[in-house]
Parts: C-alpha cells; structure tokens; sequence
C-alpha cells in the first residue's frame, strides 16, 4: 500500500521539485534588461546619443518630449536634448558608482581579510574604525570632503568609498572567521605557504559569494547617493549631463518644462529598483544565510 | 551590562573626536584663513602677524586642543557672511530641523509599523502587495527627486498644499512624507519579516493549539516580540532623518540645518559648515548611543554578550 502510493506521488514531487527549483533559479530577466541597456548607454554614450549632449541652441529649446522627432525626448531651456543626455547622465552615473563601489569593496575587502585572518588588535583596530565609518551618515561624509576638498567627480568617488568599505569589511571578516578554521587551511599552513598566499589562494576565493551578494546589494544604494550629491551641486560641475544635475535644472521652470525634472528622476527610479531586484536575487541565489538582510 | 555601556560610550566618544578631527583639518586644510582675509597686496610680514592673531603659526596639535577647548563651550567661531556667531544661527535653525525629523518618524512609525504588521498577518492580500509595492519604490527613488514631482503635483496643479517654508500643519504634509518614506519602507519590511518569523514561532503554534483565539494570539502574543527588532531600527531611523534631510530642505526651503550646511559650503563659510557638521554628527552618535543602551535593556541577549 504504501509502496503504490509513493509510486503514485512520485510523478507529482518530481514536477513540484522541478518547478520549485526553477522559480529559484529564475533569472530575473527585467532588471537584467534594464541593467543592459543602461551598460550599452554608459559604454557607447558617444555612439548611440543622437545629439552632442552639450550643444546649446535657443531656437529648439523647451521642445516637449515628442514634439519633434529629431528631439524625442523633447530638448532643455538651453536647447540640448533630453535623449542625449540622459544617455551621457547613465555613462557619468554608472562610471562613478562603479569606481566608488570598486574602490570601496576593494578596499573593505582587503581589510576584512587581513582583520579577519589576522584577529588580535589589528582586528580591533580595523573593526573600531569600519564603527566608526558606519557611525557616520553617508551625505555628512560627502559633506566634509566637499568642503576639505572642493566639489568634483574624484571627491564624490572618495566620499562613497569611504562610506562603503566598512560595509564590505564587515561581512568579509566574519566569513574569514569561520573559514580559516577549516582543514584546508590548516593544510595550507603546514605546508608552509606563506601567510598572504593562504590568504589569496585559499581564503580570498571562498568569500566570492558574499563579495558579489553585498556588491550587488549596494549598487542601488551608491546610485542614488551619487545622484543625491549631485543633485547638491556637490559633485560635477553644472551643466554636464548627470542625472542629479538634470533634476536639479528642472526644479526652477517646472510649470513650462515639466519633463526636464521628470525624465531623469524615472531613469534613476528604473536603474536602482533593477539593481536592487538583481541584488535581492543574488542574495537568494548565491547565499541563502544572507536572506535577512 | 555595565560593561557593554561603557564599552558603548568608549565607542561613541572616539567617533566623535574622529568627527572632530576630521571637521578640523577640513577647516585647516582648504583654506587658510589668513589666505582668505588678506589681499594680493599685502606684505610678509601682515601675513605673519595676522598668522599670529588667529594663533594659526602654532603646532597643529595646540590648535586641536584649542579647537576642541571651543567646541565644547560651544564656540563654533564668527560666521564670515552674516557676522553672527555660529552657534546662534545654528540655534535658530535647530528646531526647524528637529521639527521637521519628528514629522517623519512619526509618520513613518504611524503609517510604517501597522502596514509592515498587517501585511504578515493577511499575507499575500491587498496591503500585504500595497505595502510591498510601497516600500520597494520608497528605497528606490530618489527623495530629492519625489519632492520635486509631489511639489508639481500638489502645489503648482492642485494647489492643495504650500510648497516651501514653514508655517502651519499643512505645511509638514509634503516634506515629512519625502522625508519619511524610505523610513517607512524600511520599517514596513522589518515589521513584515519580523511579525512573519514570530507568527511561525513555537510559542505561538502552542497559543495556537491551546485554543486561543485568533485575534489574542496575534495581537497579544506575537506583537509583543514582533515589535523588539522595530524598536532598535526605529531609532536608528530617527538619527538617519535628521541627517538625511539636507537634499529635503533644500527643496522645499526649509530653514533647517541641512539647509544652512549646504549654503555654508557653498559660501565657504567655515564657522557655519563647523556647527552643522558637528551638531548633525553629534546628534547622529548620541541617538544611535541612546538607541543601543535601550535596546541592551529590552533585549538581554546582548547585554551578556
């Protein structure tokens, strides 16, 4: 009896599985999408944008989106189309997120390494002060940097950096903790490597998972800060194309040229909400321990 | 316990002094302050003496001391545009700003907390999917930009709420929302998952079985511990708001401090960028401080960590 009614379950399990293991797996293909075209935007910003970014014209100026269609998304007070720069507003934003999260996590990474391997009051030393960097918020940050440095595109990549490291130190050395206690390890030591070479042959490699899950995570997060402080005036200088920049240009005409605020404010919206579907979906996919954060 | 506070307070203490410092050499570093007085036209010897009456040809270390020897008499020194001291526009603009942060904290636990709540318990029904399409778009976009477009639609086409400055109730509506939303979105996720983990929790299984009704084990027994991890978080909210507020004063012209350091930096005007990076950083440690040591107490599971 019991033996037929397994028999008779069994098809259905192994549908059940395979569709649970599926919908796991799924990709999640919108935000892939959206994170593809803003990638083809940043790369080939030049090739695509239909128009120079910064060419100023009065005489097509405050052209509505679809108005004309050489200008699709419609032109600015000073003539210069949308399109064109909200394609050049994606190569400034994605280029300074990524150089401050690289340096950020590259940073935080190597720190959390040594912290976590090391133990003893390097540890201490490094742990105290990721605190403390937790300890401020990020646009205060960015707020001294700006003043002890002047505003600029490498201010705001330093102010971000700073901010994220800790993030990256923290999750890294508690991975480290538990890591260099295996056998492998061990092994390694009695075979005599040296101490850096465990550290990037055998330890490095096994805190992958959480360096891609807490990157993709933060991506959102450091696009919306850099749009932020240059929504501020912190960062680029006026008039180039930076999403920030564009709402804030906006602001004073947003009666008459309603779009000029609008279009760059959806495209930050649509670019952070993919980042930070694909970072929930990396999360559940590559460490399920990580899930409640 | 004891331990873990002055462990705590130790901690607090270095982050503001590494506040302090940091705040210092900014001030010291981007200008020197006779550079910035004198003209292209004076000699050597008044750079020296000027130099000497600001006391700036004395090691760091001594200007550090002094510098910290102000700050905590609350001198934050002479601001260069309104030639007032620091610390009273600093005061003056205070309450606009600590206003405006218990608006949002507010808001945000009021509306927050109850949507996160209600969302585990009817899970999968119409809150529970508002609250998470909710709490999604309220990380995802920008704060600086919903202000802008609820400004526009509000204000310019409906007409229904003032737009800039401060007045009445009527005019907290739009700038504690901004303010408050990404708050709320965090608190509404923390409290589904946390309400969720409680409700499939043992003791609530056996209030279940003993017969309880439903209501009496929801709202009685599994709130009660839904609720702890809230607290920690609400407060930490609370320090991010005041801080976060600077692009949402900006935007709706309100007289607060994220304001006045924003037009301190623009304006380079030391003494004022001083007092608001000191009292935002300040308030933030001290809250998060505050939010620990309570939390220690609600939950005595870190207390003998």
């Amino acid at each position: 009896m019991a033996s037929t009614l397994t028999a008779a379950n069994r098809p259905m399990t192994r549908l059940r599985v395979f569709l649970g293991a599926t919908q796991r797996g799924r990709l999640p293909l919108i935000p892939l999408a959206v994170m593809s075209v803003l990638l083809i935007c940043a790369l080939f910003a030049p090739l695509i944008s239909p128009h120079d970014p910064t060419q100023i014209g009065m005489s097509k100026a405050r052209l509505a989106p679809f108005e004309n269609l050489t200008y699709p998304l419609g032109t600015d007070v000073m003539g210069r189309d949308m399109l064109s720069r909200l394609i050049y507003g994606a190569r400034t934003g994605v280029f300074i997120s990524l150089v401050a999260l690289g340096t950020g996590a590259f940073v935080g990474t190597v720190l959390g390494l040594v912290a976590g391997f090391r133990g003893g009051w390097l540890d201490n030393l490094i742990m105290r002060a990721a605190d403390a960097a937790l300890g401020f918020p990020t646009v205060l940050v960015a707020m001294i940097i700006v003043t002890l440095l002047g505003a600029g595109i490498e201010n705001i990549i330093l102010a971000v950096a700073l901010t994220v490291w800790a993030r990256f130190s923290r999750m890294i050395r508690g991975d480290v903790l538990s890591i260099k206690e295996l056998d492998f390890v061990t092994f390694a030591k009695i075979a005599g490597l040296s101490t850096p070479m465990i550290i990037m042959r055998h330890v490095f490699p096994n805190t992958i998972n959480t360096l891609l899950v807490i990157t993709s995570l933060q991506i959102g997060q450091v696009i919306l800060l850099e749009a932020s402080l240059s929504f501020l005036g912190l960062g680029l200088p006026p008039g180039d194309p930076a999403w920030g920049i564009m709402v804030s240009e906006g602001r004073t005409v947003l009666l008459q040229v309603w779009w000029l605020s609008l279009l760059p404010g959806v495209a930050i919206t649509i670019v952070v909400l993919a980042f930070n579907f694909f970072g929930d979906w990396m999360r559940d996919t590559l460490d399920p321990k990580l899930r409640r954060i | 316990m004891q331990r873990y506070i002055l462990t705590r307070v130790i901690q607090a203490i270095i982050t503001l002094l590494i506040l302090s410092l940091a705040v210092f050499l900014s001030v010291h570093l981007t200008g020197n302050t006779a550079d910035y007085l004198l003209g292209p036209e004076t000699t050597e010897a008044d750079y020296e003496q000027l130099k000497k009456n600001f006391g700036l040809d004395r090691p760091l270390i001594v200007q550090y001391a002094d510098f910290l020897t102000d700050i905590a008499r609350l001198d934050f020194g002479t601001s260069f545009l309104k030639g007032r001291p620091a610390r009273d526009i600093l005061m003056s603009r205070l309450p606009a700003t600590l206003q405006l942060a218990g608006a949002a904290f507010a808001l945000s636990v009021i509306v927050g907390v109850p949507l996160g709540i209600l969302s585990a318990v009817k899970r999968d029904g119409f809150l529970d999917n508002f609250g998470k399409l909710f709490a999604i778009m309220g990380i995802a976009t920008p704060n600086f930009w919903i202000a802008i477009m609820l400004i526009m639609l509000f204000g310019a086409i409906l007409g229904w709420l003032p737009t800039f400055g401060r007045g009445g109730i009527e005019h907290f509506v739009l700038p504690a929302f901004v303010l408050g939303w990404s708050a709320m979105a965090g608190m509404v996720r923390l409290g589904r998952s946390s309400m969720l983990e409680v409700l499939d929790s043992e003791y609530v299984k056996f209030a279940r079985v003993k017969g309880l009704s439903e209501k009496l084990v929801v709202w009685k027994h599994a709130l009660k511990n839904a609720v702890i991890p809230l607290l920690t978080f609400s407060g930490l909210t609370l320090a991010g708001l005041l801080n976060g507020s600077v692009a949402v004063e900006v935007v709706f012209a309100w007289p607060g401090i994220g304001q006045l350091m924003l037009q301190g930096i623009q304006t380079r005007d030391f003494a004022i960028v001083q007092a608001t990076v000191l009292a935002a950083g300040f308030f933030y440690i001290v809250t998060a401080l505050l939010v620990d040591i309570l939390y220690a107490y609600v939950n005595p599971r870190i207390r003998y960590d």
